[in-house]
């Protein structure tokens, strides 16, 4: 098969594209990674624009509106501003590990794309074990955090590191048990698998478990109310407290390309991905991306921070035990009713949901408090 | 074997975006508790007390707009009335009427900026304080068309006001009073009952009633202790006597009655403002009072009930053009001393927050 055949403008306005579009390996490889960097480039600055106006929305102010149409190129300056920047290592720190933390935090960031699929097939690589991959690449960049706080001899970002290293130890053990609950529905780890056994969006049928993903997600992003690691009022910038300039930019873009990752992997787990009618499915795909990233925005334009051992027992004491009943309940599920009509289960879940939260809040004490010294 | 760890100190400020301002904490961490703090203060000292003996009386005025940054109309009353005192001067009825106002006005554009600082840090990403802002504005906009100024009022004169309001301001305040209460329920809407913020304010920072006594606390600080004092009903000074309105009090003394003590200190200070439109006489707004001031030899206290708790001004007079002596009761100063207090025990985080709850403005504490 030729590439003329499957151009992409064809690809594009009929979503239909042969399973070994572009071709050879090779090709393949080529045509994916660019189509990944540009699409995180290009969705990362307009996340940063979307975040700025959407909450400059929710604060009833314009947000950047100066630079370009609508401050469209806001971003892009800010990039500028950014690139110009003195690049400081601070007295006593570590110089190499200062160096090499924000390539440690920004390449596995990236790396969570390969799996991502844009449409049915249209993926870097569909490993079988896709959503594993994911866990496990994306909790590495928590190192380049660690190693952040601790090059940059600073108390405030040591602080910041030590609680970035107790919040991803956390929060990772209930984000594992709620993609748990959706492999088992789906019956494999491929995300493109996972999207295409999405007949009805994983939303519906696993409601506790989005809930629970999307809390332990937010942890993970480090977005508030889980932004303890820069808590900008407490430690002030946390980990990248001593960064400028480049090294400075690249953790800020790590942070946004992360969010991406998170809202395109909520969008295939649990909202059906790149499926729907009528538009082309990379539309729907990016559609879905947008608004669950929106979401995130509105959470963190409204809400204020946890303390560090709110967030702690909201893990251990609330997210943990309640992943493992949904956990239990969906197996129980997939077992007894395999082939059962979707729409009592819909409800039954629903249901379920609502019980098990109000039963547990009532179980859950924060605890913490004051200490006596 | 057992980990070994020790303390460490850590400074925050004078630089740190939760000290509103130039002030330092110096505190010993012990992970992320406090078992040590001591307050460090003098970053922002300007003389003012010093500075008030070599000018008149009338030349102090404008730096009392420099204590209380967020609050001068209030700091000017305080002034003007120990003058008053000291000289005995009157001062006619509608200037007593306009001072209410104006000082009511700033009692809510002060509290407005505490409340929505202390969201702010507790880390609900600048939208209650903008909000907040928003209605300062307006509050900001009713001084500009009295004073001409947005920030620095320098309203008050000793026998009055400095001139008249405008035509348009009443209007504009009573449709300002009119849109306020329904601001301030969507505030309460926004986050009072949110319960990240319970957690983090409910039975943090807790002040008890006799430490609060103790340490001479005033203002919302010694009204969230469960204490029932305002001088405004105590000790009642310009035309308070006339006006209904209740003291909100807190019950346990922790951040969050004092919290809840200045939105309802807000809605208060409008109720004193809607009685004093309708009771505003007319006439002069200001005595006749010489040039050059020359006190009698004696000395006077006035002291008000300012946004952040009791301000006085004590002033000696040697029957010169310039007082003798010039000393400021700052509630800012002496509510901070509490600090240590509430907020050992307790995590980092909630440090900021207790910071935050007691509402303090650098420019007073270091005056």
């Amino acid at each position: 098969m030729s590439l003329l055949d499957t151009s992409p403008i064809n690809w594009a306005t009929t979503g239909t594209l042969s399973p070994d579009w572009p071709g050879g390996y090779w090709l393949h490889w080529v045509v994916f990674t660019i189509i990944i960097l540009v699409f995180v480039l290009a969705m990362v600055m307009g996340f940063i624009y979307i975040e700025r106006r959407f909450v400059a929305r929710i604060q009833s102010r314009l947000g950047p509106n100066r630079a370009g149409l609508f401050g469209l190129l806001q971003p892009v300056f800010d990039a500028i501003k950014v690139l110009v920047k003195e690049d400081i290592v601070p007295a006593g720190g570590d110089k190499l590990v200062h160096w090499w933390a924000p390539v440690v935090a920004f390449v596995p960031a990236l790396m969570i794309f390969v799996v991502i699929p844009f449409q049915d097939g249209a993926l870097l690589a569909d490993l079988n074990i896709g959503i594993l991959y994911v866990v496990a690449v994306g909790s590495v960049g928590m190192v380049g955090v660690f190693m952040a706080g601790w090059g940059s001899n600073n108390k405030y970002s040591v602080i910041g590191a030590m609680r970035a290293v107790a919040q991803i130890i956390t929060y990772e053990i209930p984000l594992g048990l709620a993609i748990i609950s959706v492999v088992l529905l789906s019956g494999s780890l491929s995300l493109n698998e996972i999207v295409n056994s999405q007949n009805i969006p994983f939303i519906l049928l696993q409601p506790l478990g989005f809930l629970i993903y999307f809390v332990s997600a937010c942890a993970e992003l480090n977005r508030t109310p889980f932004d303890l690691l820069e808590a900008d009022s407490e430690i002030v910038a946390g980990y990248h407290i001593e960064y400028s300039g480049m090294k400075f930019a690249i953790f800020y873009l790590a942070e946004y390309i992360e969010a991406l990752a998170v809202s395109a992997i909520i969008t295939a787990l649990f909202l059906s991905g790149w499926r729907g009618p009528l538009l082309p499915p990379w539309l729907w795909f990016l559609i879905k991306v947008v608004v669950v990233f929106m979401f995130i925005v509105w959470v963190r334009g409204t809400i204020p921070r946890l303390r560090v051992d709110h967030a702690m027992a909201l893990s251990w004491k609330f997210l943990l035990p309640v992943a493992l009943l949904n956990l239990f309940i969906t197996s129980i599920e997939v077992i007894l009713w395999p082939l059962v009509l979707p729409w009592p289960i819909i409800l039954l879940n629903l249901a379920i949901m609502v019980v098990l939260i109000l039963l547990w809040s009532r179980f859950f004490k924060l605890g913490g408090g004051r200490v006596e010294v | 074997m057992p980990i070994k760890t020790e303390p460490f100190a850590i400074n925050f400020g004078p630089f740190h975006p939760s000290t509103h301002g130039v002030f330092r904490m110096r505190t010993t961490l012990d992970g992320e508790v406090i078992i040590d703090l001591e307050p460090v203060f003098g970053y922002l000292h300007r003389g003012i007390e010093k500075l008030a003996e070599g000018r008149t009386y009338t030349q102090n005025i404008p730096f009392t707009d420099r204590l209380d940054y967020l609050a001068s109309m209030s700091n000017n009353l305080a002034y003007v009335l120990a003058v008053e005192k000291l000289a005995g001067v009157p001062v006619p009825e509608r200037a007593e009427y306009l001072r209410v106002i104006m000082a009511e006005l700033q009692r809510i554009a002060s509290h407005l900026i505490a409340v929505g600082s202390l969201l702010n840090d507790c880390g609900a990403f600048m939208t209650p304080i903008l909000y907040m802002i928003r209605e300062r504005e307006k509050i900001l906009d009713l001084f500009e068309m009295v004073s001409g100024q947005r920030l620095t009022y320098n309203y008050m004169r000793i026998g009055g006001v400095s001139q008249d309001i405008p035509d348009e301001f009443l209007p504009a305040l009573e449709k300002f009073v009119e849109r306020m209460p329904s601001y301030i329920d969507e505030y309460d809407r926004l986050l009072a009952e949110n319960e990240i913020l319970l957690a983090r304010l409910k039975g943090v920072g807790i002040l008890s009633k006799g430490q609060a006594i103790n340490i001479s606390a005033s203002g919302p600080v010694l009204r969230g202790s469960g204490v029932e004092w305002d001088i405004r009903k105590v000790d009642p000074y310009s035309v308070y006597d006339r006006f209904e309105f209740d003291i909100p009090t807190g019950t346990l003394g922790d951040s969050y009655d004092r919290y809840r003590v200045r939105i309802e200190e807000m809605r208060q200070s409008l109720r004193i403002i809607e009685q004093a439109m309708k009771q505003l006489p007319s006439g002069a707004v200001k005595t006749d009072v010489p040039w050059l001031m020359l006190p009698p030899r004696g000395e006077a206290y006035a002291h008000i009930e300012s946004p952040k708790g009791e301000l006085g001004f004590y002033i000696v007079s040697d029957n010169s053009a310039k007082p003798y002596r010039f000393h400021i009761r700052a509630p800012s100063l002496i509510n901070l001393t509490a600090l240590r207090d509430m907020s050992v025990g307790w995590k980092i985080a909630d440090l900021i927050a207790i910071f935050g709850s007691i509402d303090i403005c650098m420019g007073e504490v270091d005056r």
